[in-house]
């Protein structure tokens, strides 16, 4: 036991002391936070410093009638033939042909650009026509406007979660949604790095020969449960850090500058243009309120239980893979199976678990251990009966003893074979024999 | 008390049978030549020695005990593929093999600075392993090998990827440490290395221990009666010598290989020389221990 605390402590030291421990830890939470800041911020100067672009337009329907909101639109009046004469020596962005169109069908709107359009250019374009087309056949069939407005219906569901406890919960799924999603995407990524991490450094002393020496003094055993542990106890370390310097920035960030966000301005701006957008505003305040609701706490706690379950889990497979060849190529063909269960719940994130996360199927990926710590992340934020996460919990643990029990057999014959042709044959040849 | 003593040891793997009821006995404070082709199964039985693996029968008893957990302190183990962690810094490199071996950091520190010093390589300490020369490496690596002071020490291929010099320098480690009471055990093809150093050797073919005793009885036994003789004028067989083969050296100076007929000794040898010829020099050809291992080897391959 003392000797795998060596390993651990050593593993860790390696681990922290390098440089890029500290740029990943320290600059990760700043990187992202920045970079998205950056692309809104980015995004609204366009908006707001974009100038209209001018749209010559010829109208042989006489039923155009232009709506300046997005495009500066100037009629030409003349055939289309000397519109595009004219167009090819023109500053301006776009011409667009309107026909002599039948109500009923529509067709033959064409528009010349010098550069391709935008799909969004081209949709609000469309739009505008459809609109206008719209106006005219509701006037072709008699339908007034406000008879229109009255059948249009605007309906927001509040959901309410009712505990067994009886307390009332508001609850947003969309919010809880992207926690789901959020966490369970974390997950995946985490297990992956520290569980490569964990394969390179095994083929690293293989490699260099160094295993031997070592395990002449250690069990196998205690060095792969040492690295393993090692690896851990820095990715714990990374997430602490982590914890503490988002926390304290984004209290920092909103403190500071939160009146003064961008978004905000708008909104107070279009407020007093627009009543409607108070609204809107209340929404936004609600929102921030759900998510102040999220159990933070709950959520962490489970969030650590699932990393340190699952990267024992499957650490233990890479460790075991890590030890059977002799170079990081050689290891591909051997990550696949390990991989497939950790797809199948990554996938089935997006397609199912997140759209229903009290399903049977949902619930049994985030039971079996080998998918969840991503299944159960998924659903963790809408709320997992007691049981389930229990039977998880409990059977995530089953399920890395079991791997650590497996991988052990086939390291410790591993480590000390070179250049051996290795298939799935020969591992089980190797977890068969005796010590 | 011997230093090592196994008795029986096989190990089966599910091919091949890597040991075949190995006996050994190395006596204390010598050095120990373990010998054998490829795949003999010397690295088998170091490492059944080393406790990186299990036999399958028979026990080993080191310093009149059983083998156990606790004596991996005292056995210090060079293994053929061997090698350093490259990222680590020779100091670090130093203490942590050591305190694997049981030693506590204070311990350990002391001792991996008294042997950097020793070796006259006190500049290393913050090096990483990476930036050394593979002579370097191998210094440190020797260091770490011999550094918890273990009465047992296994080398395996010792001199592989040494210069001279400091083949010469871990020689004259190797026969102090013998002087301070430590075992040594080599494992190699060496030939040269077994007749300098060892006092004690077992040649292993085909998982079985073939050939096992002191360098000077072995020699003894496989003494052939062959003699070099340089003399003057030529000579023939007599009814106490055959002539095996003859050279003319120059004039009339000839260099014989003669085999003795009779159970004589060297001096009845040269009295019924000197009778029929003018004998320059005399010298008994003693078998090399190269001669030694090449002929049971292929002997017994050819059976």
């Amino acid at each position: 036991m003392n000797k795998i605390w060596l390993i651990v402590q050593r593993e860790f030291l390696n681990r922290v002391q390098k440089k890029s421990f500290l740029i990943a830890t320290i600059l990760l939470p700043l990187i992202f936070p920045a970079l998205m800041a950056i692309l809104v911020y980015v995004a609204v100067e366009q908006k707001k410093n974009a100038s209209k672009d001018v749209v010559y337009y010829v109208d042989e329907s006489n039923k155009f009638m232009a709506d300046t909101s997005k495009f500066i639109f100037k009629e030409f009046e003349g055939s289309i033939a000397a519109a595009k004469q004219s167009f090819q020596e023109d500053q301006s962005y776009a011409l667009l042909h309107i026909p002599d169109f039948e109500l009923s069908n529509p067709r033959g709107f064409t528009l010349y650009t010098k550069v391709n359009p935008s799909p969004n250019e081209i949709g609000d374009l469309e739009g505008m026509l459809e609109n206008q087309i719209r106006e005219l056949k509701l006037v072709k069939f008699n339908i007034r406007q406000e008879v229109l407005d009255s059948i249009k219906t605007d309906i927001t569901i509040r959901t309410i979660n009712v505990s067994e406890a009886g307390d009332e919960k508001t609850s947003d799924s969309k919010v809880l949604f992207g926690i789901g999603m959020a966490c369970g995407i974390m997950m995946y990524i985490f297990i992956f790095v520290y569980g490569a991490q964990i394969m390179q450094g095994v083929i690293e002393e293989k490699t260099s020969k160094v295993v031997e020496v070592i395990v002449s003094s250690v069990r196998p055993f205690q060095l792969m449960m040492g690295k393993i542990m090692g690896l851990a106890s820095v990715g714990l370390l990374q997430f602490l850090i982590w914890i503490i310097l988002i926390t304290t920035l984004s209290s920092v960030v909103l403190g500071f500058f939160g009146l003064d966000m961008p978004q905000q301005q708008m909104m107070n701006e279009m407020s007093q243009e627009y009543p409607d957008a108070q609204l809107q505003n209340q929404g936004t305040m609600e929102v921030l309120g759900l998510i102040g609701e999220v159990p933070f706490g709950y959520l962490i706690f489970n969030f650590l239980f699932y990393f340190l379950g699952g990267y024992l889990l499957y650490g233990a497979l890479f460790a075991a893979v890590g030890s059977a060849v002799d170079s990081p190529a050689e290891a591909q063909q051997f990550m696949f199976p390990i991989t497939i269960p950790m797809l199948i719940a990554y996938f089935g994130l997006f397609t199912f678990i997140l759209d229903d996360p009290h399903g049977s199927i949902s619930v049994w990926l985030s039971i079996i251990p080998f998918t969840s710590p991503i299944a159960m992340m998924g659903r963790i934020g809408f709320g997992v009966p007691a049981w389930q996460l229990f039977l998880s919990m409990l059977s995530l643990i089953g399920g890395f003893v079991f791997t650590t029990w497996v991988a052990a057999r086939i390291y410790r014959v591993g480590i000390l074979m070179h250049g051996t042709k290795i298939n799935y044959k020969v591992m089980a040849k190797w977890f068969m024999m005796k010590g | 008390m011997d230093a090592l003593v196994a008795s029986r040891i096989t190990k089966r793997y599910t091919n091949h049978l890597a040991l075949d009821q190995i006996n050994l006995t190395i006596p204390q404070q010598t050095i120990f030549g373990l010998l054998g082709p490829n795949g003999a199964g010397k690295t088998t039985f170091i490492r059944i020695i080393n406790q990186i693996i299990n036999a399958d029968e028979g026990q080993i008893s080191i310093f009149g005990e059983r083998l156990q957990q606790k004596h991996i302190g005292s056995i210090g183990y060079l293994p053929e593929e061997r090698g350093l962690y490259k990222k680590l810094k020779v100091g670090d490199q130093l203490i942590y093999l050591a305190q694997l071996k049981g030693l506590s950091r204070k311990e350990a520190t002391e001792k991996s600075k008294t042997w950097i010093r020793k070796f006259q390589i006190t500049d290393w300490w913050y090096k990483k392993v990476e930036d050394l020369s593979k002579g370097m490496a191998q210094k440190v690596q020797f260091i770490s090998t011999v550094m918890h002071e273990p009465r047992l020490i296994i080398l395996d291929e010792p001199f592989s990827g040494f210069d001279p010099v400091n083949a010469q320098l871990i020689t004259q480690e190797i026969l102090e440490l013998k002087q301070k009471g430590c075992t040594i055990i080599f494992s190699t093809h060496r030939m040269e290395t077994v007749e300098d150093l060892c006092d004690d050797i077992a040649l292993i073919h085909k998982s079985k221990v073939i050939l096992e005793g002191s360098k000077k009885k072995i020699k003894n036994t496989f003494r052939t009666n062959t003699y070099t003789v340089e003399h003057k004028g030529p000579l023939n067989s007599t009814a106490v010598f055959e002539l095996v083969s003859q050279r003319n050296l120059e004039d009339t100076f000839y260099r014989s290989v003669i085999k003795m007929k009779q159970d004589l000794n060297p001096n009845q040898l040269i009295r019924e020389l000197t009778e029929i010829t003018e004998v320059h020099s005399f010298i008994e050809q003693v078998p090399s221990m190269s001669e030694i291992f090449i002929s049971l080897v292929k002997g017994e391959s050819h059976e």
